[in-house]
């Protein structure tokens, strides 16, 4: 007879084994896919999984990958802390390359050695604008965080989309959707020869760093963590919800932002109007399967960027839907949560039948 | 603008707003009994793609309707028994359901992109298809349009007139009475989740089998998510979901009604149109606290578990 009991406290062992249960079960998942669709379960799982870490030019391009969802991931963990419902990871983005390009272009004949940080700040600026709109809605109207950040998800596109059709389209580009190339001073700097990792996989460490000091170490930090645990409680000891609401949502609105001008000034080089393959999305299951903690994002950001990697190269091998990847994505998610039951349940085996 | 542009206006606002319609009922309902299903963009991206499978490949529109109602109901079914009986998060597992459908219907529909439909014809109802203006504007459309002008009406009666009303109710405004008096909750809220879904479903396929007749990819864009935002709007009332629809259609096709006021626009500014009238109708109707508090089902997003009741 197996009983599901309650537990008395959750279990801290459960918080981490969870993850890794929900990605092996994922794994068991995708297994059994690739069986029914025909594709030799091992080899796809292979071309998953292993390969995008094979060789140092994969390397290369996993790290690229994890850049963004590492931003976008260590902000999100912080607002969903606080209880801030925030999904417009993919807005802000977006957002941060359409106005860092709009600087990047401003700035094509400048030789100031400032170009380049002055169109990193116009992108978080763009960035903050974008998460800051909800916020204040929020704040102020009580309007629904979930919903409006969403529909600025979509604005942001459509602006991007625009801007792209229209003042920043290159002119020399033979009507293309697409800004004329960036000068090389707006250009972030690779870190190694052969490999495209540039500076802002640098900016994504360090912000994840950042994201734990400000999470552990500070009052604000503490704060934030009462705040989700307890919403009355945190009121009843003074917090300001507010303040914090405000603080959480522009720190991920400028990492966001961050995330976006580097792709735009980083691998891409240019404003295109598909910037992100979803990665604002992704970034939430980056930051559930790093159980909310800004360096737990870098474990699951490296595991998500596999599975992009994984993705194209299964699509160019052996001819997997690349879709695949965020079907994944949302089954790993639903794995997650159903995992997490055993957080602040166990199972129990007794003997007798009960009643 | 004269009066025939206005007649096409408001017809395509009717056709552009049915989507939105079927999948807002069905989200209302669910939410009236207290559970919030955030994964309605995921539903009806499956029951597009599955509704367009089941009809290219049958040649049979009737049978990708009923496909696309059953696909939803087993979307939401897996959300069902990851809120009601695991007790996850109901705007995560939500954020899951949307993430899953997106990538799943891209990957079934990735051999039918670019396919075409035949799509259901329009059927002018006898008699009242001839009323000046009228007629043309609501007699003139498809079945399924029909269906949804039958189902709007059903749910204001059954919300209203019925127990099965009152049950529902009851469910989302206090569990633990209706549990009391002797009330499934559960039971009663897997069956308002799944209702939900065949809803989103059959939203889809009027995407891939009417509106444009054909799948692609994330082919919704976002009209998931305006449904839930339509719902606040309507304040959780039936009748004004559907007033709330065809507005949201309206916005939808605002680049026709520019036309004929002869003003040009880039259409990828309009595009924005239909969200940004989404926020902005968020933060009309909620500013007001006290009122939404009033109006929102109290225990919707709130767990409930009966082994917890004494």
């Amino acid at each position: 007879m197996i009983l599901i009991q309650a537990r008395t406290e959750p279990s801290n062992t459960m918080k981490f084994v969870s993850p890794l249960l929900a990605v092996t079960l994922t794994l068991i998942f995708g297994g059994i896919l690739f069986t029914a669709i025909g594709k030799s379960p091992v080899q796809a799982l292979q071309v998953l999984l292993i390969a995008p870490l094979s060789d140092a030019y994969n390397i290369g391009e996993m790290f690229v990958k994890m850049g963004p969802l590492l931003l976008c991931a260590v902000g999100l963990s912080l607002c969903y802390r606080a209880n801030m419902w925030n999904i417009g990871a993919e807005g802000q983005l977006l957002a941060g390359a359409l106005g860092g390009s709009a600087a990047a272009l401003y700035f094509i004949e400048s030789e100031s050695i400032f170009a380049l940080p002055l169109t990193l700040i116009a992108g978080m600026l763009s960035g903050m604008i974008c998460a800051a709109i909800p916020t204040y809605l929020k704040l102020r109207f009580n309007s629904n965080l979930i919903l409006t950040t969403i529909m600025f998800n979509y604005i942001a596109l459509y602006l991007l989309i625009w801007s792209v059709h229209g003042p920043l389209r290159d002119p020399q580009g033979y009507g293309f959707p697409e800004s004329a190339l960036f000068a090389d001073n707006t250009l972030l700097p690779t870190l190694f020869e052969d490999s495209r990792i540039h500076l802002g996989v640098l900016f994504a460490l360090i912000a994840s760093v950042i994201g734990w000091f400000i999470l552990t170490k500070t009052h604000l930090g503490f704060q934030v963590r009462v705040f989700g645990a307890d919403e009355s409680a945190a009121k009843y000891a003074g917090f300001k919800g507010n303040k914090l609401g405000w603080l959480v949502m522009l720190f991920a609105g400028a990492l966001a932002g961050l995330a976006g001008v580097s792709e735009t000034t980083g691998p891409i080089g240019q404003l295109v109007p598909n910037v992100s393959p979803g990665y604002g999305y992704s970034a939430i299951i980056v930051a559930y399967l790093g159980r909310l903690h800004p360096i737990g994002a870098i474990i699951a950001a490296v595991f998500m960027a596999v599975l992009y990697m994984g993705g194209d190269l299964a699509q160019i091998e052996m001819g997997i839907p690349v879709a695949v990847v965020s079907m994944f994505q949302g089954v790993l998610l639903f794995f997650l949560l159903a995992c997490d039951f055993f957080i602040n349940n166990r199972l129990t085996f007794t003997n007798q039948a009960t009643n | 603008m004269d009066a025939d542009l206005i007649v096409q206006i408001l017809f395509a606002a009717i056709k552009t707003g049915t989507p939105l319609l079927f999948i807002a009922l069905g989200e209302v309902i669910c939410e009236k009994t207290g559970v919030l299903n955030l994964g309605q963009e995921g539903m009806m991206l499956m029951g597009a793609v599955v509704g367009f499978l089941a009809a290219y490949s049958t040649g049979n529109m009737g049978f990708g309707v009923i496909a696309a109602m059953l696909m939803g109901s087993i979307m939401s079914l897996i959300f069902a028994v990851l809120v009601l009986h695991v007790g996850a998060n109901q705007v995560a597992t939500g954020l899951a359901l949307t993430i899953f459908g997106t990538g799943l219907s891209a990957f079934v529909g990735a051999d039918y992109v670019g396919k075409t439909l035949q799509g259901f014809q329009p059927i002018a109802i006898p008699v009242l298809s001839d009323i000046p203006y009228l007629g043309r504007i609501i007699f003139n459309h498809d079945i399924l349009v029909y269906f949804s002008f039958f189902m709007t009406g059903l749910l204001i009666f059954v919300v209203n007139k019925t127990r099965l009303g009152l049950t529902i109710k009851a469910v989302g405004e206090n569990p633990n009475a209706a549990n009391a008096i002797g009330i499934k909750v559960l039971k009663v809220r897997y069956l308002a989740v799944m209702f939900g879904g065949a809803m989103a479903g059959i939203s889809g396929a009027y995407m891939s089998l009417v509106y444009t007749p054909m799948w692609v990819e994330g082919m919704t864009s976002g009209r998931g998510w305006i449904a839930l935002a339509l719902v606040v709007f309507a304040s959780w009332r039936v009748g004004r979901i559907m007033l709330g629809a065809y507005l949201f259609g309206l916005a939808s096709i605002m680049h026709l009604v520019l036309q004929g006021l002869g003003l040009s626009i880039s259409p990828n500014l309009l595009a924005m149109l239909p969200y940004v009238a989404t926020v902005v109708v968020m933060v009309i109707i909620s500013a007001d606290h006290f009122k939404e508090k009033l109006l929102a089902p109290r225990s919707l997003g709130k767990p409930f578990n009966p082994r917890n009741m004494a």
